[in-house]
């Protein structure tokens, strides 16, 4: 799309614009996390915000972590993808407000977690499942509820390690935040 | 003059999470166990990643070329504002884990008092920052029940790590004038209210085990916030810095 057709009004215009926005979105649905191949940007909820802004796409994305190293890869993964899609210079808006949470993982990234063997996060981020009180974290092997906490912090700062019970596997768990 | 308050404000927070954050990698590759190695960067990466965002706002507001980075591997050991504790050596697991527990109590408190900010991109990096936080004082807390509580070793260990840090912890019970001021105008969280948070969450953790608390520390004639250091700091820059600084720009 260039520039010039976004500034003519027409139903035809804007149908083409909407659609543009969809591929977009579908593109960012290929894009996987580095350190989770299977969840996509859009199934981690950090893609806040996608419109068109001067005939060029532009995505506000909200870091997991302060720290998570996967940021910057993350967004050069989402330009490049976007630019072999045809969108010509993406604009990439980094926002912490507000800050994200693992509420907004959605069921079908929830689901591929668990397929992939990371436990997904329980419940919701209250105040509650921050300060304290053990959530109860179902074995991605097995299923069984007999688990334990090794670790709070596991193979990324996102994770805390577990173990079940039952089955004797260690495994991840991608806790609340 | 309200920049003369926030910069070193900002640089307080960032200097503070930034050098905590380096100690923690010095345990990479020496933690008693895999889990606890992989805790600590966690943790210590968590910190980074804060300091980056307090020191990008730093380096807006300073409007004189440099960037993040520049503020953490250009300054010279008198520039920074990191709270003296933080720079502490890592001692023993003992220390290590006091350091980061007076540390964390302290860290929370502020990130509560800051998510009230008048300034909203305060507030935002104080909201994503507290989440992160709360995991690293619960590990913290239960680290100095766990030694404390312990084995005669651990408990005989926490004993000599407490007095040995308590001093520089005048710093977290007390905070400056220019602090008082931007609280003041809503912007910083209220010291005297940090104060009394950490203090209260200190005395809750070493009560649960029968640590003795010490009498409350009174100045003396060091100062993080004034850039005025123990002899610690100074190496762990020259370690830190060493990189940048013989390879300047250099890319990867």
């Amino acid at each position: 799309m260039r520039p010039g057709e976004l500034i003519a009004g027409d139903r035809g215009a804007r149908s083409l614009r909407e659609g543009d926005l969809a591929r977009a979105w579908a593109v960012l649905e290929q894009v996987m996390d580095p350190e989770v191949p299977v969840v996509s940007v859009v199934d981690l909820g950090i893609v806040r915000d996608l419109d068109w802004r001067a005939g060029h796409l532009h995505l506000v994305v909200t870091p997991t972590y302060s720290g998570c190293p996967a940021t910057e890869v993350i967004e050069g993964d989402i330009r490049q993808a976007l630019e072999q899609a045809g969108f010509a210079q993406p604009a990439l808006e980094r926002r912490l407000t507000p800050a994200w949470s693992t509420d907004w993982i959605s069921d079908q990234g929830r689901e591929r977690l668990r397929v992939y063997g990371i436990a997904p996060p329980q419940g919701s981020a209250s105040k509650r499942s921050l300060l304290g009180e053990a959530p109860q974290v179902c074995c991605p092997q097995c299923g069984s509820t007999h688990t334990e906490l090794l670790s709070q912090f596991g193979s990324t700062a996102c994770k805390a390690l577990y173990r079940c019970r039952e089955c004797l596997e260690p495994f991840d768990y991608f806790k609340c935040i | 003059m309200h920049n003369d308050d926030l910069i070193p404000y900002l640089l307080l927070l960032g200097d503070s999470a930034l050098i905590q954050g380096q100690r923690l990698c010095e345990w990479c590759g020496h933690a008693p166990a895999l889990e606890e190695e992989l805790a600590l960067m966690n943790v210590g990466l968590d910190l980074v990643g804060q300091a980056r965002n307090w020191l990008e706002y730093a380096a807006e507001l300073l409007d004189d070329g440099r960037d993040a980075d520049a503020l953490a591997f250009r300054r010279d050991e008198r520039a920074f504002h990191n709270l003296l504790l933080v720079e502490q050596p890592n001692g023993d697991f003992a220390v290590t884990m006091t350091k980061q527990f007076l540390y964390d109590a302290w860290h929370l408190a502020m990130l509560e008092g800051l998510c009230a900010s008048s300034d909203p991109r305060i507030a935002g990096i104080a909201a994503k920052a507290l989440k992160e936080v709360t995991y690293h004082l619960r590990r913290s807390a239960e680290w100095v029940q766990r030694l404390g509580g312990g084995t005669d070793e651990s408990r005989r260990r926490m004993l000599a790590a407490i007095p040995a840090l308590w001093r520089f912890t005048v710093e977290l019970s007390q905070g400056s004038e220019s602090e008082t001021r931007l609280a003041a105008a809503g912007i910083a969280a209220d010291p005297a209210q940090v104060g009394q948070a950490w203090l209260a969450q200190v005395s809750a953790v070493f009560a649960s085990v029968e640590l003795p608390q010490p009498t409350p520390a009174s100045h003396f004639y060091l100062s993080g916030r004034k850039g005025l250091h123990t002899e610690h700091l100074g190496l762990l820059l020259a370690e830190m810095q060493f990189l940048p600084r013989a390879y300047p720009d250099a890319t990867w």
